[in-house]
């Protein structure tokens, strides 16, 4: 029983935004969270790796460079479905939209640029309801490259795939790693139907774009409980 | 006769993991299954130091033990609020982990491992708690094959007083997240007897060896033995001390 594969039951809405790196998803998705905040619907948003229960045990394991394919593929999921029965299920139950910043799309990327089986990952994450939308924002890894370099004091260990020994140097390897994890998000593309925006464009163009396909994901759609509209607090871990 | 150290091929539950070496597969994974009370553990101390007279080289390796989160799963059942599904990842992290770091290595360096419950518990916990069977079986997938499961069998009614004993009726053995009731004897019952159905019908699949764990310790420990040696001879994996083997020197 694959939920990604088949339209979820209920009565909410969850959007999901896809892309590695420095792709500007994290922009793009803050910015459609004030979009659909000013026109009072109800919003929550949940981002990837942020359980706390899994937090400590990832970073512990970061630290201590311990963490393999396996347990790293194994504790996102745990934190994914800890993120699912407390932020995602409840509110989508109520009706309301939910606003993911990753998905599973990731571990299916990332897991098995790292190494783990293909259809192992898909099954694990067996149990996540299917994004009524699904963006990715698609960019080419010099671009990323840039954003993240010229943005942020350094580029992260793991991040950069320096647990693969692809290279002595972080950038290359960012490189390196990042550009086998695009190629994999181009079949989930095309396997799970994602939404490809050109993250190289203006941040203004691919909000339009965003603002659009969101209207009419949400055509038709109502808030269960008009009384909650408006709210703007995610709810707490 | 002389040891077997041929190449073999790790065997695997379901789907390996594409970047763990399939080969070198020199040692024996053997595992001791059965539910709280039904004296794993003791068996499970005695026959690695039966073992280790013999001079197999042995390590044990039991649940909830891995480095990396071992002390998390204990802290989060503190809280009493895990979510099946995370109850069922969580183990399989800890899984993952111990088999990386010290059950794949042993097996690959000749060891014996003797597993203090495996997979099958796990299986059958995430069954009780609602899990869908066929993702508990996906998601453990990843498990080396043991070579030999022995399964000690207790009915739950035989159970209850060990446990009482052990003063081990606590809130998770009882399944008390699983809405059993909120009595505790009544949930521990229930909650145990579904882990026993699950036990019961992965032995008939996975072929366990089942042992009767009413009887007295020491006829439990002889059972074990008997089928380990006759389970070690039948795959020419001899311990470098046995009678009759030469010494290394040429």
């Amino acid at each position: 029983m694959d939920a990604l594969m088949n339209p979820h039951p209920y009565p909410g809405k969850l959007i999901v935004a896809e892309g590695i790196d420095g792709s500007g998803k994290t922009t793009q998705l803050q910015l459609a969270t004030r979009y659909l905040q000013a026109r009072g619907l109800p919003v929550f948003t949940t981002e990837w790796n942020s359980a706390e229960l899994v937090k400590t045990i990832t970073k512990k394991g970061k630290k201590k460079r311990s963490l393999t394919p396996m347990t790293f593929s194994l504790l996102h999921a745990t934190d994914f479905a800890q993120r699912m029965v407390q932020n995602i299920l409840p509110p989508l139950k109520a009706g309301m939209i939910v606003l993911a910043d990753r998905y599973a799309y990731t571990a299916f990327a990332r897991d098995v640029v790292r190494g783990c089986q293909r259809d192992w990952v898909r099954r694990v994450y067996q149990f996540a309801p299917r994004p009524d939308r699904a963006f990715y924002f698609n960019v080419p890894i010099d671009v990323s490259v840039d954003r993240l370099v010229s943005g942020r004091a350094k580029l992260k260990d793991y991040e950069a795939g320096m647990d693969l020994d692809l290279s002595g140097d972080i950038v290359e390897s960012f490189g390196i790693f990042q550009s086998r994890i695009l190629d994999e998000y181009q079949k989930i593309v095309r396997e799970y139907e994602l939404t490809e925006i050109d993250a190289t464009q203006s941040i203004g163009d691919q909000q339009h774009t965003v603002r659009q396909l969101l209207d009419q994901t949400l055509a038709g759609y109502t808030p269960l409980h008009k009384e909650i509209a408006n709210c703007r607090m995610p709810i707490a871990d | 006769m002389t040891q077997n150290f041929s190449s073999q091929r790790f065997r695997y539950m379901g789907h390996p993991m594409p970047y763990l070496p399939a080969d070198g597969c020199t040692g024996k994974l053997i595992v001791i299954e059965g539910t709280d009370g039904c004296g794993r553990s003791t068996q499970a101390i005695m026959l690695k130091e039966w073992l280790e007279v013999q001079g197999y080289a042995v390590i044990d390796t039991g649940w909830t033990r891995s480095k990396l989160v071992g002390q998390a799963i204990t802290d989060a059942k503190e809280g009493h609020s895990l979510h099946r599904l995370t109850y069922c990842l969580m183990y399989a992290v800890d899984l993952a982990d111990r088999l990386e770091y010290q059950v794949i290595p042993a097996l690959r360096s000749g060891f014996i491992v003797l597993a203090d419950r495996y997979v099958y518990t796990a299986i059958a916990r995430g069954i009780a708690r609602g899990a869908d069977k066929q993702w508990l079986r996906d998601l453990f997938g990843f498990a080396v094959q043991p070579e030999l499961v022995f399964y000690l069998q207790l009915g739950v009614n035989d159970l209850v007083p060990r446990v009482l004993q052990a003063c081990k009726m606590n809130y998770w053995e009882s399944g008390l997240d699983m809405n059993y009731g909120d009595d505790l004897y009544d949930s521990f019952v229930a909650y145990q007897s579904e882990l026993i159905t699950q036990l019961n019908i992965m032995a008939e699949e996975y072929n366990f060896h089942c042992v009767d764990a009413k009887q007295d310790p020491k006829a439990i420990q002889r059972q074990l033995r008997k089928a380990v040696t006759a389970y070690l001879s039948n795959v020419n994996y001899l311990a470098p001390t046995a009678p009759g083997q030469q010494s290394g020197l040429v």
